[in-house]
């Protein structure tokens, strides 16, 4: 394929981002999915809106309060200083972080969306057959909402991947520690690397491809709920 | 035969619950006192509470308020509501409600797997053979038939150990031919598992085959209650059930006549000639003669096709006033048989209590 030490530093970087990323907003995410899914409450539609916030801000907003947060004078900075692990802008956890947010909708709606259409049927059987809410959360709601959860891991992977404006604001371009291959290709274009932009911008297509392709078919199967995003 | 366990107590019910759905307000006011054996029926029409009486007592309506005793277990009073987990019920909904992501065999261990008291193996038998599901066990949910999911439904709910049957409207979803499936295992579950059931529904045929104990609901509120046959035979049914009114039989077959395929039942002292459907000799039937039937006459017409002539003295007349009929409750032997006639027909015949007649039967239905 021809591709240089710099390309498969940034792709292998990208998926250690993403993957690390989506793991931690399934754990997350899925206590505020559920939580949104079932709560009367009038915070429901404040956090609703929270949660989706990332789908319409430009990435450079979201990037530049979490510059300030994570920065020597912010909340976020503040507390990583006192705990000894410095400041996150320009390494690897401050990108951890940037994505956290700014995928976060694209795993908790899907799983919001399968535990809503789960609704309180299965769950009141569940009650009446002695299962506690735990219980019933581990072999009720867990299973029946598969779907989502398979839905949200994809969406939430391939969207941490195809991230760049927010990348650029709290990441920069440091080789190895946040370089991803969207800024890789930024940087070859720019050097007018028409050849290297190419090769990783077709990689790019191709995953991400791959990534609708296979959302999509779980649908057709029925086995996904619905990927409705925005609501 | 395995028993569940159940002490014989009351079921004490005081239960105020309304519910808001869009601007609709529904309130449900429940003051009664049932026995916790047998099967209790909750009779009612569609939008009179019955479903929502059931899920005030198995703990699923949040905003039910009151007193509920079970034996001497309280469930709901002003400081506790015991959690719908906690309570040993089982629930048969109306919709089954099976578990998709399980098949059969899972949708029963979940239940196993839960139940307060060790599920034993000769039990878990005795229930997939009563129900007759034990070829299913490998199925999932949505490859059942209506009355094949009801049938787990209802086994997966006595794997669970409860004290107390709960079912609503079992059969509602069901078609005809698939109401056949499931009606008979209900009338055989009580005789095999001596389980206390709640039974809901609208269908007086249901509730006159099943039940040993009715209560009517309308509109929120009980109208009437008490044992099954004290309930359908008085005039105390509400406007919409008075076509019901009838007289339940408990009958037993001393006879057969092989040539005009006819078997004669005996109750308190009075028998009657019933359509030969195989019944052996000794068997006993449950039997239901509608009000509207049952005709009268001051001398026994045995110039007549009317086989079944009953002779017996008026016991009282209960006039509708706002209608054209009357109740007419005749003295047998030792039992009672309610008529429904029009109040015209008392007025010409001149009927008193205590005066002699035949009660002349024009139908008599085999319930079980």
């Amino acid at each position: 394929m021809g591709l240089t030490d710099s390309d498969i530093n940034a792709i292998w970087l990208t998926i250690k981002l993403a993957f690390t990323v989506t793991i931690i907003l399934l754990i997350v995410g899925t206590p505020i999915a559920v939580w949104l899914a079932k709560t009367k409450s009038w915070l429901r539609g404040p956090i609703n809106a929270i949660v989706a916030l990332p789908l319409v801000l430009p990435p450079t907003v979201l990037g530049f309060y979490l510059l300030i947060a994570m920065g020597p004078d912010g909340p976020i900075g503040q507390l990583t200083e006192h705990l000894g692990l410095g400041l996150l802008p320009f390494t690897f956890w401050g990108l951890v972080i940037a994505s956290l947010f700014y995928s976060l909708p694209f795993v908790v709606q899907p799983i919001q969306n399968a535990v809503e259409a789960i609704g309180k049927k299965p769950l009141e059987a569940a009650a009446t057959l002695h299962s506690k809410p735990m219980d019933t959360f581990f072999h009720v709601i867990l299973p029946l909402a598969r779907p989502g959860f398979i839905s949200a891991a994809i969406l939430g992977f391939a969207h941490t991947v195809g991230e760049f404006g927010i990348v650029l604001m709290i990441g920069g371009n440091i080789p190895a520690e946040t370089k991803v291959v969207s800024i890789q290709i930024y940087d070859q274009v720019e050097a007018l690397e028409y050849a290297g932009a190419h090769r990783l911008s077709a990689i790019m297509l191709g995953f991400s491809f791959i990534a609708l392709l296979l959302l999509y078919s779980f649908q057709k199967r029925g086995i996904a709920t619905k990927f409705r995003i925005g609501r | 035969m395995t028993q569940i366990n159940s002490k014989s107590s009351t079921i004490i019910a005081n239960l105020q619950t309304t519910l808001h759905s869009g601007s609709q307000v529904f309130e449900l006011t429940v003051n009664s006192e049932f026995p916790s054996t047998g099967i209790t029926a909750i009779l009612g029409e569609s939008g009179s509470g019955k479903t929502t009486l059931l899920r005030c007592i198995a703990g699923l309506e949040k905003s039910a308020q009151g007193l509920l005793k079970v034996g001497e277990t309280t469930w709901l009073d002003d400081k506790h509501c015991v959690p719908t987990y906690e309570r040993e019920i089982g629930y048969v909904f109306q919709d089954a409600r099976l578990f998709e992501h399980l098949n059969v065999q899972g949708n029963l261990q979940f239940a196993i797997k839960r139940s307060h008291e060790k599920v034993q193996k000769a039990f878990y038998a005795e229930v997939v053979n009563a129900l007759d599901i034990g070829h299913l066990m490998q199925h999932k949910p949505d490859q059942l038939s209506g009355g094949e999911k009801q049938r787990v439904a209802i086994a997966r709910a006595l794997l669970v150990k409860p004290k107390m049957l709960i079912m609503d409207e079992p059969l509602a979803s069901l078609d005809n031919a698939r109401k056949q499936d499931v009606l008979p295992y209900l009338a055989a579950l009580q005789n095999m598992f001596h389980l206390p059931m709640l039974y809901v529904s609208h269908s007086t045929d249901e509730v006159c085959r099943l039940a040993d104990h009715v209560i009517v609901l309308h509109q929120g509120k009980v109208v009437t209650q008490g044992s099954i046959n004290d309930v359908f035979a008085s005039a105390q049914l509400p406007h919409i059930y008075k076509q019901e009114t009838s007289t339940l039989i408990k009958a037993k077959i001393i006879q057969k006549d092989e040539r005009w395929h006819l078997v004669k039942a005996e109750f308190d002292g009075d028998t009657l000639w019933l359509q030969d459907h195989n019944q052996a000799i000794g068997k006993t039937v449950r039997l239901r003669i509608i009000a509207s039937d049952v005709s009268l006459s001051l001398q026994d017409e045995k110039e007549s096709t009317i086989l079944n002539r009953l002779e017996g003295r008026i016991g009282g007349i209960e006039i509708d006033q706002q209608g054209a009929t009357a109740l007419v409750t005749i003295d047998l032997m030792n039992s009672e048989i309610v008529a429904q006639v029009t109040r015209k027909s008392i007025d010409d015949l001149f009927l008193m209590v205590g005066m002699k007649i035949w009660a002349q039967i024009k139908s008599v239905a085999i319930l079980a």
